[in-house]
């Protein structure tokens, strides 16, 4: 038995701030993830609200138009770019080593600059609000709006920077994702034995670094146009709006899959254990996944089928967008096979991703209506496509992230959330949800447009408006129900120990919290459920149910098969202030680019550079951290 | 550095080094970076309103040259990467000094190349072709300038006895992308240059 | 941002040796032999009509070249050449369908 000390001593408040602030520890850099992307999500709800008051009744002046402009616009930057994205990652960050049977990510320093740049981003853009005004253009920010003609302030800038500096962020985290999956995995967990999640978060991660570089030139050459003059969409020079839409797309597509493919992964952690039986289709899921993750680069003009591509781009982008149905709806009936038959339990995660298929199906449906270039004609840019992003990130994303929250918060913390607040919780949610958004299907076919301001009584869209503004509030009272029994059962939660839910994957075989080394020894794997196999030797014998090994117990188990019995080294890397440092370089450049202060510029540059040579030079284990 | 005394940890399970792994993924996501760049400077190909245009002022016979400078030095990185693998540093330090020597005339071809335009009428805010030109050979500037960063850095550890046979990685690592920035030229040189030359003027509309 | 958890020493299963300096030089010699033959092709005015596809191949076998041979990706693990050549195949066809999609003459004839 390797015995291990471990170096966490942190008397003083500052000493912890301090522990916080170094971290390398991907299980703390996840909770730093998690929380700041709460907070994000939160700030991103206000100013959804903001606008279902605006709308509640008709002629209401109750912001103006250019703050309306800016709510929606900044509402859908955050809730993408700094809510759902970070909220995947805080699960990639806590989850991922666990699951592979990894004692850290392959790059710890990497990851914590991944963080503190999705912090330095996330402050950029939002302290907009008081420095001038967010953006106002949408979140898909069109040419030639952004253009310094029409959109003289700051506003498109600090977005331009700032999705600058987060795609840094997520490139980072993406890297080290990629590599901690294909180099880090246990002995025995070929790729066939990876579990569902870690799989796809392996694709999200190849989107993710694919994907990001297109949207990074996309707005160098946004942010030049605007601050040097440069010409690429200055339409007097010849240049061409529709550049920017086919950029961003090119993009923007694979991201719709980088917020979704995440959420997947945790349905299909679900699922299989409140059912107890095995994913139905496992090879199916896996490979359904990775045709979502190649085919979502043929679809983006879907995007634009009403500026005048042409019929042959229109037919074509029609087909392959049908096309992307196949693979989603494999993966559906494979979750509803696993489900089915099944014992279930119908706790608080098992609800949301059941919500989650419900809610997934709709969204899809009606992204299958628009897929067909005419009838998009008839919906694009009314309520309708706001239904539709919403069913598939609200009732898609966020509802199976709210089911990771429950399923893993013993893990990460040690105790339960409270069943009956969260059983609450996810009722207020499911009905707040569809009261909200399932009539603005109906506002929208009735014609109402997206993004305006109010809109004149008579129309035949004031009722359902005020559906929706009360369905809002519903959705707030779930979600302030949550916090609170998030923060309750941090302090007084029953005590889950190890496994909890009869768990099937590696990380449930550890303490809950798991020790910052996560395996005492790296475990050996021999089977796709390793755990599970280890506690039901026999899965033909074993009546289902008649396991010993109930919810709650403690007691210790010899986990998994381990290596072999050596007195191994277990090096813990050292904590470092450099990926803080490089992170603030950063922040510094942005804010410079976006005020065109050039010595900001090469202030930033520097600092960032110095962190990057600092990092480089430390040395990763310093030698007071090795124990015996 | 402290790298020395501990432990053998585990193997990777591909058997490939987590930096490299890393590296290589890195220049697949490059290859996305500098294709959207090329793509948008081939989507304005013959869309400038007013000129200069490509075949005005790009200088093919200069520009060669520089190409060679920029494929030799690759020639003398592999080189000092041999040379540091058997173990020898002191070549392993001449060789990839050199590189970096070569690196420096290749970017001051481009500051050269740059201001002559400039003296000749093009600027980016001159038209499309100015925009998306100077953005993407400024790119690729800026990656080789990382590069001969990143050399030099190799070369003061060396000297500083940093370097020995457990940092080979190192040196590979920053072969892999000084040998990129290279390839990336390549096509730049082949598709900017000889191509959107050689097409002339009124080819793409 | 070379660092990691993994041993410093670059030994690396499944790498064979690498090429020798005098495979070196030999690529090198072709890659300035092949440059010399594009810009020679650039002054000949009668090919100008076929220059795309004839500077498309060399430049090809000159990319080739390098990333086989000083990339030593010949010689190292299958998966890195897989990682390398998926962002290469995608970055291109991103390039030609963005190019299809706004010179429509050139590449799409509907």
């Amino acid at each position: 038995m390797a015995s291990i000390a471990v170096a966490r001593r942190e008397s003083t408040f500052w000493d912890t701030v301090w522990g916080w602030v170094t971290t390398v520890d991907h299980k703390r850099i996840g909770a730093l993830y998690g929380i700041t992307a709460f907070i994000f999500f939160m700030i991103g709800g206000v100013e959804a609200t903001l606008m279902r008051m605006q709308l509640a009744r008709p002629e209401q002046t109750l912001v103006s138009p250019d703050v309306f402009n800016q709510l929606f616009s900044m509402h859908g930057t955050t809730m993408i770019f700094l809510a759902i994205m970070p909220l995947g990652a805080a699960f990639f960050n806590i989850i991922i080593p666990l699951q592979v049977g990894a004692r850290d990510v392959a790059f710890p320093r990497l990851n914590a600059f991944s963080y503190w740049t999705f912090l330095a981003g996330g402050l950029l853009l939002n302290s907009s609000w008081f420095l001038g005004g967010g953006l106002n253009a949408g979140w898909f920010a069109y040419s030639p709006l952004t253009g310094l003609t029409y959109n003289p302030g700051h506003g498109v800038d600090f977005w331009a920077v700032s999705l600058l500096v987060l795609g840094t962020a997520s490139m980072a985290a993406a890297f080290n994702f990629i590599v901690t999956i294909v180099n880090m995995r246990a002995p025995g967990m070929s790729l066939t034995r990876m579990p569902v999640f870690t799989w796809m978060t392996l694709i999200v991660s190849i989107l993710i670094v694919t994907a990001f570089p297109v949207i990074t030139v996309a707005l160098i050459e946004l942010v030049f146009d605007r601050a040097f003059g440069f010409n690429f969409f200055n339409v007097f020079a010849g240049g061409d709006p529709l550049l920017w839409q086919h950029l961003f797309w090119v993009f923007g597509h694979p991201e719709v899959y980088i917020l979704i493919l995440p959420a997947m992964g945790i349905v299909s952690e679900v699922l299989p254990v409140f059912s107890r039986k095995p994913l139905f289709g496992y090879p199916f899921i896996i490979f359904s996944g990775i045709a979502i993750g190649v085919m979502g680069w043929m679809v983006w003009a879907h995007h634009m089928f009403t500026v005048g591509m042409g019929p042959v781009a229109n037919t074509v982008f029609t087909l392959t967008t049908i096309t992307i149905a196949v693979p989603t709806g494999v993966k559906i009936f494979n979750w509803v096979a696993t489900v089915w038959g099944g014992q279930l339990t119908l706790k608080t995660p098992m609800l949301f991703s059941l919500g989650f298929i419900a809610m997934f199906i709709i969204g899809g449906l009606s992204g299958l209506m628009h897929a067909v270039s005419p009838s998009d004609a008839q919906q694009s840019d009314t309520y309708f496509i706001v239904a539709h992003i919403h069913y598939v990130l609200f009732g898609g994303a966020i509802f199976a992230i709210f089911s990771g929250i429950y399923y893993w918060f013993p893990k990460a913390t040690g105790r339960l959330m409270n069943e009956t607040s969260g059983k609450i919780h996810f009722w207020l949610t499911m009905i707040g949800f569809n009261l909200t958004f399932f009539p603005m299907h109906f506002v929208g076919l009735n014609g109402m447009p997206r993004r305006i301001a109010t809109y004149s009584a008579g129309m035949g869209w004031d009722f359902w408006n005020m559906v929706e503004t009360v369905g809002a509030f519903v959705i707030i009272a779930g979600i302030l129900l949550f916090l609170h029994n998030f923060f309750r059962s941090l302090r007084k939660g029953e005590v889950a120990g190890n496994d909890p839910w009869d768990g099937r994957t590696l990380e449930w075989a550890i303490p809950s919290p798991p020790p910052e080394y996560n395996f005492e020894r790296i475990p050996v794997v021999h089977s796709r459920d390793p755990f599970w196999e280890q506690k039901h030797p026999h899965p033909l014998g074993v009546p289902a149910g008649a396991s010993q090994q109930r919810p709650g117990n403690r007691a210790q188990q010899p986990a998994v098969a381990h290596a072999a019995e050596t007195h191994e080294v277990i090096h813990i890397p050292s904590p470092s202030y450099w990926p803080l440092i490089t992170a603030l370089g950063n922040a510094i450049a942005g804010y410079s680019l976006v005020y065109r202060f050039i010595p900001g510029l090469f202030i930033g540059g520097a600092l960032t550079m110095f962190g990057l040579y600092s990092w480089y030079m430390e040395p990763t284990v310093k030698h007071e951290n090795k124990k015996h | 550095m402290s790298q020395v005394a501990h432990a053998p940890e585990h193997p990777t399970v591909t058997g490939i080094d987590n930096r490299k792994l890393l590296m290589w993924v890195f220049l697949a996501s490059d290859c996305l970076f500098f294709g959207s760049l090329i793509a948008t400077y081939l989507i304005y190909f013959g869309r400038s309103v007013v000129g200069p245009y490509p075949h005005d002022i790009l200088d093919i016979p200069v520009t060669s040259v520089s190409t060679f400078v920029l494929l030799l030095s690759s020639f003398m990185f592999v080189l000092s990467l041999a040379a540091h693998t058997r173990g020898d540093y002191k070549a392993f330090r001449v060789w990839v000094f050199c590189t970096a020597v070569l690196g420096s005339t290749f970017l001051g071809f481009q500051v050269f190349e740059f201001q002559h335009f400039v003296h000749e009428g093009l600027t980016p805010r001159t038209n499309l072709f100015g925009t998306t030109f100077f953005t993407l050979t400024g790119f690729h500037g800026a990656h080789v300038t990382i590069g001969v960063v990143w050399l030099l850095t190799l070369f003061f550890l060396s000297l500083r006895g940093k370097l020995g046979a457990d940092k080979n990685l190192a040196v590979d690592l920053a072969g892999l992308y000084w040998h990129f920035v290279d390839i990336v030229w390549i096509v730049i040189f082949t598709v900017i240059y000889l191509t959107g030359v050689a097409l002339g003027p009124g080819v793409g509309k | 941002m070379a660092h990691g958890n993994s041993p410093a020493a670059a030994h690396h299963s499944g790498e064979r040796q690498h090429p020798t300096p005098a495979t070196y030089a030999k690529i090198a010699t072709t890659l300035v032999l092949i440059t010399m033959l594009e810009v020679g092709i650039f002054y000949v005015q009668a090919l100008h009509s076929v220059v795309i596809p004839i500077f498309f191949i060399l430049s090809v076998i000159k990319f080739a070249l390098v990333v086989m041979f000083y990339m030593h990706l010949r010689f190292d693990a299958r998966l890195l050449a897989w990682v390398f050549v998926g962002g290469l195949v995608l970055a291109l066809a991103v390039v030609t369908a963005l190019i299809g999609l706004f010179h429509k003459g050139l590449l799409l004839r509907p």
